[in-house]
């Protein structure tokens, strides 16, 4: 139940936060362009390398619009953003949107499934082992999960390979298809990496849980709630849990961001068509236009998750919401 | 019924120590309750009055057991039951009305959804009903507009509000028994009397029987027909409320009762010989013999027993002797030296106003907010001016611009006629910094918790005086001895101290630069009734030797009395009157200080 002047108040503050959020975008977009227009030489010299001379070099830079001062060509630039159009690749010579499309909706398909499973796994267990803390369930959850915190992804990449796929032969260990495969055919193959990224990320979030739990259990009203003859799964859920995801909501917001960004490692161990490794691979293409579209799409992503997420935390913690001079 | 509601048998709590043997924390307790009465259980801090309330919940905190004896409410042992059972006792049979309500209510939960929690665990209610009943229970505890608070979160009622709906909460269940763990401690006066006279009510009413504790004697008065005086987790002495009250046998109960400040008494504190000192649990004879000032050879040797003398039941073997001893308490209010009428702050039509400047530029630029409204004091060399108001009467912002820390404010503020204290801190002279130094209400948030005591001293001297490594060493110790710490101290760590030693070395620390002007922000209300009162006398005597000028604020009316020359009263950010203090207790003329003088038990 929210009521009127609550409403309002909300509105307003996350049309000023939606505004600030496309503030910082733009400030990027700047920092981006100008960032790449630092570097020696310009795009078509540094796509062409060798063979950059003569007219092979004029007819590509009038192709990029390249002759133009910087401050026009960032003006088209951004002008492109602001409706949809990323500009065109050099080395693909097609539209940016045709490049980074597909392989974003495969990085996106395989992110949210290993976030889709992991978090609630993670919030699960931490509640768990804050609950038993110090006795033996909490020692192995705890354990285990610093265990794959530690090891490097693409360790247990290669160990899950050989374990589910060498070894046990129930998974493909690669995946094999193509870049704008229909979705069914993604997720028949992308369990291990589902299960690497899971394993790399359950800890962060596991451990915050926990310990923001233990916290929880520790405060009076918990001591209260307990008092009042609750049934322990009434406190937990009801009473302890909500307080304790709030400082966690940040956490899951960076971790999703960061798995949305494409997971480097991982998408090169099992050869999956993602956004990570269209990235280098642009680096090593040495087009300019593609690296500047991705790094300002990873922007994007992880300037909406953190809007999300305080917005998030705005919405559950009622201190923050309501603003109300105090009676 | 003759059976009693509440038998306790014995009943030690403690933890494991280091060397394996049991420490206990509540020490062989035996006490009764019959159907419909109150008791209170009253001690300082760590006397295990709290531990020994909930275990009657069959609640102990984490490495607390019980260690030997019984506990038999309603006939059951709240340690015997199954966990369904002790469900339906705990807010059934009995139920708790905690310390700190803001921070007992879950904070995410509306008040409604906890409410109604409690009616259908322990109510057979039918669903439809429960409304009307929290509605009614509101109006029980005399809540204002009780549909209104239904839908609110729990941060949004004031500390009153709170702890009222806190009580309906444990009304919910029909308990046989209520505990109140210091229910009242976090309220301002006025709210706290209007609190206690509810719980009386309930109590003669409902006839519900409670046990109530808080380490404040006079509101165990103001509720309880017997009282039980804990130290060291042991009884001390037990009997009639007004009895124990009137005529104090123990020498604890007789400290205890001589530490709190009263209205219209001349204050005299009899200083125990060493207040700081550990209980010791350990001890062969009686716990209080370290601290108490009649001990004779026997109490060192022999642990003594609850024994029947007269109207009551006291621990003591020097109770005839006392008695012997007892003089009448001698009163001297200490005479202030006026030496001579030199204004050492003057403050004039000082208005303090609460920018609220949002990080949006385009919004409405600021609301301005006034807390202090056109206030003028003087305070005359040697003399402490007490300012005394509820919270949120501006009594601190007060001191924030003094000290130069208020950044929006008007009026004038001079330091001996030389030094303007509108200047912010950043910008004033070490010399202007040096005459006014400031002690702050918590010692645990002030002082540095990785900062040794010596160089916690130390740092002032360094920064306002050259001084030599012997020279500064020499002058921490005269400043250890003003305060009454021993200079072993010095190489400890605040964490390691006290919290009224703590307090010390904040006043001591404030005293290093050789201020005019202390301001001190509430420096008693963290601490202990008897810790209180040590703070209070040493801000005495240091008054009385150094010829210190002081602005003391409070919003307890007893402190500020017992301390103070002339006190103002604050009210919405004005003073309200103002005077010497015997004449505003005398004659209080305006309504709000007669309210407050009232609400004082």
């Amino acid at each position: 139940m929210v009521n009127g002047q609550e409403l309002s108040y909300l509105l307003r503050l996350v049309i000023q936060r939606i505004f600030a959020a496309f503030v910082t975008l733009g400030v990027v977009s700047m920092v981006v362009f100008a960032a790449i227009e630092l570097l020696p030489g310009d795009a078509c010299q540094a796509f062409l390398g060798q063979m950059a001379q003569g007219q092979r070099l004029a007819n590509c830079r009038a192709e990029h619009q390249l002759d133009k001062s910087p401050i026009e060509r960032y003006g088209i630039w951004a002008a492109g953003l602001a409706q949809g159009d990323l500009g065109n690749s050099i080395k693909r010579s097609k539209p940016l949107e045709e490049v980074i499309g597909p392989r974003f909706r495969n990085t996106v398909i395989l992110g949210l499934t290993a976030a889709g499973i992991g978090i609630p796994m993670a919030i699960a267990l931490g509640v768990i082992a804050a609950w038993f803390r110090e006795r033996k369930v909490d020692f192995w959850i705890s354990g285990v999960a610093i265990f794959f915190m530690t090891i490097p992804d693409f360790i247990t990449g290669t160990l899950l390979i050989s374990l589910f796929s060498v070894w046990l032969g129930w998974l493909p260990g690669i995946v094999i298809m193509r870049v704008d495969a229909p979705i069914t055919e993604v997720f028949s193959q992308i369990g291990l990496p589902v299960l690497t990224l899971m394993l790399v990320m359950i800890a962060h979030i596991m451990r915050m849980v926990r310990s923001s739990m233990i916290d929880v259990l520790a405060s009076e009203f918990v001591m209260m709630a307990t008092l009042k003859g609750l049934p322990r799964w009434r406190l937990l859920l009801l009473h302890a849990l909500p307080n304790a995801l709030l400082p966690a909501i940040n956490l899951i917001a960076l971790n999703i961001a960061w798995l949305m960004g494409g997971v480097l490692v991982v998408e090169v161990v099992f050869n999956y068509p993602g956004i990570g490794r269209l990235s280098v691979n642009a680096i090593a293409d040495r087009d300019l236009p593609l690296v500047q579209a991705i790094a300002l799409l990873m922007a994007a992503i992880y300037v909406s998750l953190n809007l999300l997420a305080d917005l998030l935390t705005l919405m559950l913690s009622p201190k923050l919401r309501t603003q109300r001079v105090q009676p | 019924m003759s059976l009693p509601l509440l038998k306790i048998d014995g009943l030690s709590i403690g933890y494991e120590g280091a060397d394996g043997v049991a420490v206990p924390i509540v020490n062989q307790v035996d006490l009764q309750l019959e159907e419909g009465s109150t008791l209170g259980l009253v001690g300082e801090s760590g006397c295990g009055k709290s531990t020994l309330l909930l275990a009657l919940m069959g609640y102990y905190d984490s490495g607390l057991a019980r260690l030997a004896g019984k506990v038999a409410l309603l006939g059951k042992d709240p340690g015997a039951l199954n966990e369904a059972d002790l469900q339906l006792f705990r807010g059934g049979d009995v139920a708790l009305i905690p310390q700190n309500a803001g921070q007992a209510l879950t904070p995410t939960l509306k008040i409604e959804a906890q409410m109604l929690e409690a009616l259908r665990l322990h109510t057979p209610l039918p669903a439809a009903s429960r409304q009307d009943r929290i509605l009614q229970l509101f109006d029980r505890v005399q809540l204002p507009d009780p549909a209104n608070l239904l839908g609110r979160y729990p941060h949004e009622l004031s500390g009153g509000q709170q702890q009222r709906v806190a009580l309906a909460m444990a009304l919910a269940g029909n308990p046989k028994v209520l505990l109140l763990d210091e229910p009242t401690t976090g309220l301002d006066v006025t709210t706290q009397q209007a609190v206690l006279a509810l719980l009386s009510e309930i109590a003669l009413e409902s006839q519900t029987a409670m046990v109530f504790v808080s380490h404040d004697i006079g509101v165990i008065g103001a509720v309880c027909e017997r009282v039980a005086v804990m130290y060291a987790g042991e009884i001390v002495e037990l009997g009639a409320c007004n009895q124990i009250l009137q005529h104090p046998r123990h020498p604890y109960t007789q400290a205890l009762l001589s530490s709190i400040p009263k209205l219209g008494q001349a204050w005299a504190f009899k200083a125990p010989t060493s207040i700081q000192q550990g209980q010791d649990r350990r001890l062969s004879g009686c716990a209080y013999a370290p601290r108490c000032e009649y001990v004779g050879p026997t109490c060192l040797k022999q642990k003594p027993r609850l024994t029947r003398d007269q109207d009551r039941e006291v621990k003591c073997v020097q109770l005839s002797e006392i008695a012997r001893m007892v003089a009448p308490a001698g009163g001297h209010k200490g005479e202030s030296k006026m030496v001579g009428q030199e204004y050492v702050l003057s403050v004039n039509n000082l208005s303090v106003s609460y920018d609220h400047t949002g990080w949006w530029p385009f919004a409405s630029r600021q609301e301005r907010k006034l807390t202090v409204r056109e206030v003028s004091f003087d305070i005359v060399r040697g003399q402490t001016l007490g300012l005394v108001g509820e919270s949120g009467s501006g009594k601190s912002s007060i001191l924030r611009t003094l000290i130069g820390l208020q950044k929006s404010f008007e009026g004038e503020a001079q330091l001996l006629d030389k030094f303007d204290l509108t200047t912010p801190v950043a910008h004033r002279s070490k010399a202007c910094l040096s005459k006014i130094q400031m002690v702050f209400q918590n010692p645990d948030a002030s002082l540095n918790p990785r900062q040794s005591i010596f160089a916690a001293l130390a740092r002032p001297l360094r920064i306002y005086f050259r001084l030599s490594e012997p020279e500064i060493r020499a002058e921490v110790e005269r400043l250890m001895a003003a305060v009454q710490l021993p200079m072993e101290y010095s190489a400890r760590y605040p964490g390691q101290l006290s919290g009224g030693e703590r307090q010390r070395v904040a006043i001591a620390r404030a005293l290093a630069s050789k201020p005019d002007v202390l301001l001190c922000d509430e420096i008693t209300s963290a601490l202990d009734v008897s810790v209180q009162a040590s703070i209070i006398q040493l801000l005495k005597d240091l008054k009385d030797a150094q010829g210190l000028t002081l602005l003391f604020v409070s919003h307890d009316l007893p402190v500020v009395m017992a301390l103070a020359d002339d006190v103002a009263i604050l009210q919405r950010g004005q003073i309200c009157e103002s005077g010497r203090v015997e004449q505003i207790f005398n004659a209080p003329e305006h309504p709000y200080t007669q309210s407050l003088i009232k609400a004082v038990l």
